[in-house]
């Protein structure tokens, strides 16, 4: 006996149009070409699996997979706890604190091309002052011909560039923890390590779970800053998996192998994702439970 | 265990100032509380209750004054040094571990050994009632055992010198809350802690304390037993503040011999008569005011025999609620309103008159009770 | 009138809405008495049509209302916390429904004057909730719902959150507040006092059922189920499984001996032979235990009347000032006894207290409703 409000499909209906012309029919098309091969003129034939058969077979698509985990691994391992740390450092009263979540916000509001550029020149042996400024000390860096040196690059921009959403996420956790909590805190003797072990990590882990899931898939994803930065060099060192892909669809017109890996990709990422999802929903049901008993 | 003392103690916040013509938020009071007695501190919402608690406990650092437990000055001290336990509004448990970890974990942070820390909590949980659970999870009982796990957090340390309690019972189920009520007070009773309890709940205060400190707009008004405070309320405030429903508060004038409420005239005991007569009440300026307590009035038949007598007054009905174990009868004195207290299951006369105790009749000037000059107001 | 009819509601996996049925009628105060999650707001929740039952039926004056969005309903809740607008003046938070509704601006003023002047909000009109107390702000909020002149006013716990003097103060003033309207007014509580003290009819709520629904005073005074009474007793209802023996006389669980046959026959001659040969509960209020019967307050003398003896051993004992209440062990269970005046009281000591026969409720054991004499005879 629920109430049919038949006028909230209709104000659905012209999203529903939108997305379905510029997502799900795009997405058949990717379908279309990934079980399709052709020799040219526009014609093509059926091939069933074999361009998936054939890219999880290749070595290439491997390596890339292997180079974008390690990529997010690094990533994660980094900016979670990072992140952490900025946030507890964070003021949480007083005027302070507008300022300071700007200045948290602004890495975030760049262009994303934008920052690669930045890093790009940045990192420049001739002119940019990281570059120059290592190169004067004597250090041997230059990003486009050593592996290490181009990782470490990307893996610090990546860093300066996202950790604020970490930041950010973290700390609007941490101002909704009731100031009672510390009190008692303080009058039970804790230690910082222990009030941030046995209150604060507690309290947020629902708000660390979502920085955790957001940039693990953005992180996965990475495009633009490495490819402006480094291209994918030097070699394929950094050539994380939608560089490959690009390559493969754009550069070399593989239009079959390129759908099909476009399609693995999207298939990874949607597993993984699930998985984030189903932990994040029973820790919301166990903190439901206990709610309800009040 | 500790006393407490109390020395000019008072407490303005830094922002206001300009807003109110009283900046203070606890005007400078002395006080002393004995080690090992229950204290509350009764008074409603913004009264300044809290701001003391939080100032004895050192979260809060007062403007002026100084706080001494067992005559060791700790105003300087922080919260840790002070070794106070306090049980907060809401139940802070720590919900990554299991109760009896969360009863340990201030004995863990001091650096004791851990036979000693397994005694003491075996010994804690007992108090408590909760050995059952100690090794399930806190954060899945329910308020009620969360709020005993906070007070046993105190109730572990053998060095603890107060334990002050918040409106602790705030979330905790109507029907439970007698249960946690009596509790502490048993707690009390058996192991002799100093404990402190804020709150505006009168039935609280007066069931759990063995004095009571009646505050109002930041200062005290009054410190007395629950008897004390309801038989002879010092102050107007604390007369219709304490007991349901509060003391009946009539203006009236002083003629020298007896109190007159809209012409009627109300008999007065020997001592109040003597005090009012000693301070000039006759020909005073001050505001007269006759007390009291609906409980000692009696409502009776209007007839022939109370026409004389000197302590009944007639009076009107204006309604009468049936409250179960006994009916408020409300009624009209002249211009002014008052209530009283009917038996269950008598009636109540059409025509109707009041028989007045004249000792349970008290004379406030100036909303303060009169009374013979050396009775000090406060200890 | 409201009218529910067998409203039946899945809330969560711990608490549901069963098969209520009742008829809320207008101009008169309709109390829901029951503990935490015994569905008072779940069911007021019904009622508004913020949510809609799983089966039954609703009807307001006849006409049926599950289907009918809540905005198009005539109806105004209250809730426990102060809801205000916050970024609002008072004035503008009273006015904020009639604005909705598009009255002239010379009618909602009016409106408006009249609802602060009942809760005595004038000198605030002008103030942001904010820079009101507790209190304060939820005169605002019943404002704000009196003005709406609707004909369902739905009250959550509205005073719960409110100092004990306050909540006296507005418990008197809410009666009269409302009475005017002459609409369904609904007013949930957890205190049997404050249902004591609004009066009108009361439904005591138990897990999602109606243990009872009538008159308030009739309800306290003549319970129908061992639940109802215990619901409605503040001190707890103090209650013991009474056992008929072998010899024909009554006893108390864990007593060594029967009752006096005085006692026992007084007790049974005012319930039904028939319900009387089962196994009982007797039940009593802690204000119905004396230390002694003579003279009872209001002039009777129970002399020759016989009484029922409880001796016990105290707990704990708490003083409020002018009563003693009173925490004993009788037979290993825990009664409360309310007594007028101071009683010091140690722990451990013997208490004999006395009860009258016709003060004790009696139930029958295995299904919990009251055995009474059967009206008209008998």
């Amino acid at each position: 006996m629920k109430v049919q409000n038949n006028k909230a499909w209709l104000m659905v209906l012209p999203m529903l149009l939108l997305v379905a012309i510029s997502a799900i029919i795009p997405l058949m098309t990717v379908v279309n070409y990934s079980v399709q091969d052709t020799f040219g003129n526009n014609e093509f034939f059926w091939v069933g699996t074999e361009w998936f058969q054939e890219i999880l077979a290749s070595e290439r698509f491997h390596n890339a997979l292997q180079r974008t985990l390690l990529f997010s691994a690094l990533i994660l391992a980094i900016e979670i706890p990072l992140g952490i740390a900025i946030a507890l450092a964070m003021p949480r009263r007083g005027i302070s604190v507008s300022f300071c979540l700007v200045l948290m916000a602004l890495p975030l509001l760049i262009p994303w091309n934008v920052v690669g550029t930045i890093w790009q020149v940045f990192g420049r042996v001739d002119i940019g002052l990281l570059g120059h400024g290592l190169a004067s000390l004597g250090i041997d860096y230059n990003y486009t011909q050593n592996t290490l040196d181009a990782w470490v690059t990307l893996i610090v921009m990546d860093v300066w560039h996202w950790t604020s959403l970490v930041v950010l996420l973290c700390y609007s956790g941490l101002v909704s923890i009731p100031e009672v909590y510390y009190q008692a805190a303080r009058i039970d003797g804790a230690s910082r390590w222990a009030i941030f072990r046995f209150i604060q990590l507690p309290k947020i882990k629902r708000v660390l779970l979502i920085a955790v899931l957001l940039r693990f898939m953005d992180s996965f994803m990475i495009y633009t800053e490495p490819f402006v930065v480094t291209g994918g060099g030097p070699g394929n060192s950094t050539t994380f998996l939608s560089i490959d892909l690009v390559q493969m669809a754009v550069g070399q017109f593989d239009l079959g192998p390129a759908a099909a890996m476009s399609l693995i990709y999207f298939l990874i990422i949607l597993l993984l994702s699930w998985v984030f999802y189903t932990v994040m929903t029973s820790l919301d049901n166990d903190a439901a439970a206990e709610q309800g008993r009040h | 265990m500790a006393s407490i003392h109390l020395k000019n103690l008072g407490h303005r916040y830094p922002a206001a100032g300009a807003e109110s013509d009283n900046p203070y938020a606890l005007n400078p009071l002395n006080q002393v509380w004995e080690d090992g007695g229950a204290y509350a501190l009764l008074g409603p919402s913004g009264c300044g209750k809290t701001t003391l608690l939080n100032i004895i406990s050192g979260l809060l650092r007062p403007s002026e004054g100084r706080v001494l437990f067992d005559g060791e000055d700790v105003t300087d001290l922080s919260t840790e040094r002070r070794n106070i336990a306090q049980v907060f509004q809401f139940p802070v448990v720590y919900d990554t571990l299991t109760v009896a970890e969360n009863l340990a974990f201030p004995l863990r942070n001091r650096g004791i050994d851990n036979t000693t820390i397994q005694t003491r909590v075996a010994d804690t949980l007992a108090m408590l009632g909760l050995e059952a659970r100690a090794n399930e999870r806190a954060r899945s009982l329910n308020a009620d055992d969360k709020q005993k796990i906070s007070l046993g957090r105190g109730l572990v340390r053998t060095d603890v010198r107060a334990i002050l309690f918040d409106e602790p019972l705030t979330v905790i189920d109507p029907h439970l809350k007698w249960q946690l009520r009596t509790e502490l007070k048993k707690i009390h009773e058996r192991y002799g802690h100093t404990m402190i309890y804020v709150t505006h709940d009168q039935t609280e205060a007066l069931t759990f304390a063995d004095k009571v400190v009646v505050m109002n707009a930041g200062s005290i008004l009054q410190v007395g037993t629950p008897k004390e405070l309801f038989d002879r309320p010092r102050h107007t405030f604390v007369g219709t503040f304490i007991g349901s429903p509060g003391m009946n508060v009539l203006s009236c004038t002083f003629d020298g011999t007896a109190a007159i409420v809209d012409g009627v005239r109300i008999v007065l005991n020997e001592a109040t008569l003597a005090a009012a007569q000693a301070q000039g009440l006759a020909s005073t300026s001050a505001t007269l005011e006759v007390g009291i307590r609906p409980e000692s009035l009696r409502v009776i038949v209007a007839d022939a025999s109370t026409v004389d007598d000197t302590h009944c007054v007639n009076v009107e009905v204006l309604g009468v609620e049936d409250l179960g174990r006994h009916s408020l009868v409300r009624l009209r004195l002249g211009e002014q309103l008052l209530c009283a207290l009917h038996p269950e299951g008598a009636a109540i006369p059409e025509a109707a008159a009041l028989r007045l105790d004249p000792a349970c009749t008290l004379l406030y000037a100036d909303a303060l009770l009169v009374e013979a000059n050396d009775v000090p107001l406060l200890p | 009138m409201l009218r529910l009819n067998n409203i039946t509601r899945h809330v969560d996996s711990n608490n549901s809405l069963q098969d209520i049925s009742l008829e809320l009628k207008r101009g008169e105060l309709n109390i829901l008495l029951g503990p935490t999650l015994s569905g008072k707001t779940s069911l007021m929740r019904v009622m508004a049509g913020l949510d809609q039952p799983d089966s039954g039926e609703l009807t307001f004056d006849g006409e049926t209302v599950i289907g009918v969005p809540v905005q198009k309903r005539e109806l105004a809740m209250v809730y426990q916390q102060f809801i205000n607008y916050p970024s609002l003046s008072v004035y503008e938070n009273i006015a904020s429904p009639l604005r909705v509704a598009g009255l002239a601006k010379s009618e909602i003023e009016a409106r408006v004057a009249q609802a602060a002047q009942l809760l005595k909000l004038e000198p605030y009109l002008t103030r942001k909730p904010a820079n009101l107390s507790g209190g304060q702000q939820q005169r605002v909020a019943l404002a704000r719902a009196l003005v709406k002149r609707a004909s369902l006013v739905l009250l959550d716990e509205p005073l719960a959150n409110l100092d004990y003097k306050l909540r006296e103060e507005l418990r008197a003033e809410l009666p009269v507040l409302f009475a005017e309207l002459g609409a369904v007014l609904v007013y949930a509580t957890t205190e049997p006092s404050e249902a004591l003290v609004l009066g009108g009819k009361t439904a005591c709520l138990n897990r999602g059922r109606v243990e009872q629904f009538g008159p308030t005073l009739d309800l306290y005074r003549d319970p129908d189920t061992l639940m109802a009474a215990r619901l409605f007793s503040d001190p707890p209802l103090n209650s013991l499984a009474l056992n008929h023996d072998d010899s024909g006389g009554l006893r108390f669980a864990g007593a060594e001996q029967a009752l006096p046959a005085a006692v026992a026959s007084e007790l049974l001659s005012a319930v039904n032979p028939a319900e009387a040969a089962s196994n009982l509960t007797l039940a009593v209020r802690g204000h119905h235990l004396r230390l002694g019967f003579d003279p009872l307050p209001s002039g009777e003398s129970t002399a020759s009347k016989p009484l029922i003896e409880i001796r016990g051993i105290v707990d704990v004992t708490e003083i409020t000032g002018s009563e003693s209440f009173v925490h004993f062990s009788f037979m290993g269970q825990p009664w409360v006894a309310l007594l007028d005046g101071i009683h010091a009281l140690a722990g451990g000591a013997e208490i004999v207290l006395y009860a009258r026969p016709q003060d004790c409720f009696l139930f029958n054991t295995l299904t919990g409703k009251r055995v009474r004499k059967l009206s008209g005879g008998g």
